[in-house]
């Protein structure tokens, strides 16, 4: 298997720590792994995009020109990376504040409320997992076991206590999608 | 079994440097290789190994206290990216003038200038053909995987001891941030002091018993005895152009192009040449490794066989310098680069060959 | 008396540092730089650190200090030399580790190495010797240089307008939390060498107790420099140069 992902929305939106926990996952299910951010000078702000190859055969290049699966959290993104998703692939973008809705026709688009999700289960920093739980459902990527494993990893130990608030909101994203 | 790990090229650096026994390490932040020294102070190591870790006041102060720490005889490294690294330069020429091992990492980003943050391999030039004042040169390791920026720490030192030359390792932005898996070199201890007197018999640290003083120095005022010290350099240079050379091959044996590049540009290149193989089209990569010593032979034993070579660079054409010398004029040889810091897709390097080539 | 009565072993009040080489040095008649050298020589030698000191040398009049003092030496780059001493300190903590460094080197092209050096508390003395001019590249305006001072780059007299103003570095090492000792002394009269001795030898002490920085700066002269004989050198110095800078204690920390 090989799946080739781009996640990108604004910084602080858990751009690059969702795509840490897909590659930590990875390595979990001994899969070749590569996480290769765009990074910008800003800590908060400004977009942030991160591409993650999860392959069972050595990876050549971390950097792509197109992708078999999009993850869009703002209006920027989806322009910019609409048009990368490869024919076929699939295209997951949350609806919040986009004015001009995906057109492409050749790809799977799942419009997935994450952020009204966010609001019902009442803690912002879910929003990522919200969306990586759809991201593991559409594609079914990974087992959950792989994925707890790999929060464990990302998250520093003062936080492990939020482990089943993010397995919560895993289900939830996946609950959106099916 | 070996623990497989996952994490930035730049972090890996630091684990590997603890792991290697190296005593010291000399820095100043700057984006995009900042993680080298914040991991190594989040680890602690002169807890556990007794290394020194120091934050120092300037990329100038931080080389030279590589100098005096590789004049005492220990291994010791900086890392920098590409301004830091011009700030350097003095203290580089000291390090390779006084024949002392030391090592320096360069995690390039775009410039000239304040430039980008962003990757680059705008440095080769400066890296490859000295980058100081005087003649000399560094070995200059070029990784494209984050196992490769832990390997070259342990490598670079090694042959920095060897030589009694200073090694860099040219990484760029890409191998700096990204993360992937990572076997990190098993744990080896620091040379004693005893250990240290006995190897390098050359350092100044201390007389403790010798019967001579040592004097680490790139003075020499008597022009004769200076053409003395500058033609043992040069044939140092020599002679590591003879061993070291270092390099990797993929699709050459039937290739009828070439593609050139170095570093995270190569893996990017070997996409399009899978993407191109599938279309039938014969595509080889050579990746070298020591971008000095430069695979010169190889490059030419290849000009023999394939029809052109495409160089692909994040600059705006440095190492097709060193590749036409290689091929000298027997096929034509071209350049794709990018610039700014921005890093070209696979399908880019893909169109750029087959418009040279192919007259798409 | 004759010649053969005068010289015995009884009669002989000084020797030759032992730590002195034989080399001949290169310094101009009457320079300070060769009083200096004898007594870190002495000093060196009385502690009984000679086997495990180390000189950083700068780039100056002094560039060749490791052709004079017969212990481990690494020649800096001009400026750089508490940045190289800061390295072996830490590297060899048992170790004493000295930089010899003159007013370009200390207070203009190495003012970053030597307050940052300082202010982090590096185990290492730093032997200072202002004589307010570039010696070595031909008489030159150094950071200290007096106003009105004629130099080869101020040929009608240091002006504050142009030039700024002479720096009292020393001062400005003492106010950091770092040093331990920063003294100001001369060699222009045999009771100042002994002072200049006893605070060498106080700064050499510190390092051993692995106390901090100490600084000795020794306000000298440069009678080629200054364009003068050495006793009129001499005389210049007692009348200017230590009205700028007096000399004596800045700082001395106590236990």
């Amino acid at each position: 298997m090989k799946e080739e992902i781009i996640i990108a929305g604004f910084g602080g939106q858990g751009v690059l720590s969702m795509g840490k926990i897909l590659a930590y996952a990875g390595l979990m299910d001994n899969l070749e792994v590569t996480w290769m951010p765009a990074y910008g000078p800003e800590q908060r702000g400004g977009t942030a995009n991160v591409t993650v190859i999860l392959s069972d055969k050595p990876i050549s290049s971390p950097i792509l020109s197109s992708y078999d699966t999009a993850v869009i959290l703002n209006q920027q993104s989806l322009d910019k990376f609409e048009s990368k998703v490869k024919p076929g692939g699939t295209l997951i973008y949350d609806p919040y504040g986009i004015h001009r809705a995906p057109t492409r026709t050749d790809i799977k688009v799942l419009a997935i409320p994450a952020m009204d999700a966010t609001l019902e289960l009442g803690n912002a920093k879910t929003y990522n997992m919200i969306l990586l739980g759809a991201l593991l459902s559409a594609r079914n990527l990974l087992s959950t076991d792989a994925v707890v494993r790999g929060l464990k990893k990302t998250l520093p130990e003062r936080h492990h206590h939020l482990i089943p608030l993010n397995v919560d909101a895993i289900a939830k994203g996946r609950s959106l999608v099916e | 079994m070996e623990e497989v790990k996952l994490m930035k090229g730049n972090e890996a650096i630091a684990h590997a440097a603890i792991r290697y026994g190296m005593d010291a390490y000399f820095g100043y932040p700057i984006t995009p290789q900042s993680e080298v020294l914040e991991t190594l102070e989040a680890e602690m190591p002169w807890e556990t190994t007794g290394m020194v870790v120091l934050q120092a006041e300037s990329e100038v102060a931080a080389i030279n206290m590589v100098y005096g720490g590789a004049a005492s005889g220990k291994a010791v490294m900086t890392s920098s990216s590409s301004p830091g690294v011009s700030l350097k330069q003095e203290g580089i020429s000291y390090i390779a003038a006084s024949e002392i091992p030391a090592l320096i990492v360069n995690v390039m980003r775009g410039g000239p200038g304040l430039g980008t943050i962003q990757p680059s391999q705008a440095d080769y030039f400066q890296a490859t053909k000295g980058g100081g004042h005087g003649d000399y040169h560094l070995i200059i390791l070029s990784p494209a995987t984050v196992q490769e920026m832990a390997d070259f720490v342990g490598l670079g030192m090694d042959l920095a001891f060897k030589w009694r030359n200073p090694v860099m390792i040219l990484a760029d932005g890409v191998v700096g941030q990204m993360m992937e898996k990572v076997v990190l070199p098993p744990f080896r201890p620091r040379r004693t002091d005893e250990e240290i007197r006995q190897q390098c018999p050359w350092a100044a640290n201390g007389r403790h018993g010798r019967d001579h003083r040592n004097v680490v120095t790139s003075l020499e005022m008597d022009p004769e005895r200076m053409e003395v010290n500058n033609n043992r350099l040069q044939d140092t240079y020599r002679k590591i152009t003879e061993a070291e050379v270092r390099y990797e091959e993929k699709f050459t044996d039937d290739a009828e192009y070439l593609i050139v590049a170095f570093g995270s540009v190569a893996r990017i290149c070997l996409k399009a040449i899978e993407e191109m193989r599938e279309q039938g089209i014969k595509v080889g990569l050579l990746r070298p490794i020591t971008l000095w010593p430069f695979p010169t032979k190889e490059i030419e034993r290849l000009s023999k066989q394939v029809k052109g070579i495409l160089t692909v660079e994040l600059n705006a054409g440095q190492m097709i310098e060193d590749v036409k010398l290689a091929v000298e004029g027997r096929v034509p040889v071209y350049h794709y680069g990018r610039m700014g810091g921005i890093v070209p897709a696979p399908a880019e390097i893909e169109e750029s060959l087959k418009s040279h080539f192919l007259n798409v | 008396m004759t010649v053969e009565e005068i010289i015995k072993p009884e009669n002989k009040v000084y020797a030759r540092p032992e730590l002195l080489t034989k080399n001949i040095t290169h310094y101009c008649p009457g320079c300070g730089h060769g009083v200096v050298h004898r007594l870190v020589a002495e000093v060196i030698k009385e502690l009984g650190i000679e086997e495990k000191t180390v000189g950083v040398a700068p780039v100056g009049c002094a560039v060749f200090a490791y052709n004079y003092i017969d212990v481990d030496w690494v020649e800096a780059a001009h400026g750089r030399a508490p940045a190289i001493a800061t390295a072996i300190s830490r590297l060899y903590p048992e170790d004493v580790v000295f930089t010899y460094q003159g007013d370009g080197d200390l207070a203009a092209i190495g003012t970053a190495e030597t307050i940052h050096a300082a202010n982090r508390g590096e185990n290492i003395v730093i032997v200072f010797i202002n004589n307010a001019i570039y010696g070595m590249t031909g008489g030159q305006m150094a950071p200290t240089t007096l106003l009105g001072q004629k130099t080869a780059t101020t040929p009608y007299g240091r002006r504050a307008d142009l030039n700024g103003f002479p720096i009292k570095i020393s001062d400005i090492l003492a106010q950091l939390d770092g040093t331990c000792y920063v003294t100001r002394q001369a060699v222009y009269t045999p009771g100042l060498v002994r002072k200049t001795k006893a605070a060498l030898k106080k700064a050499f002490q510190n390092a051993m107790a692995k106390r901090g920085t100490s600084i000795v700066e020794v306000v000298s002269n440069c009678p080629s420099g200054w364009k003068m004989t050495p006793e009129k050198a001499n005389e210049w110095l007692k009348e200017h140069m230590t009205e700028k800078y007096p000399l004596g204690d800045l700082k001395d920390v106590k236990e």
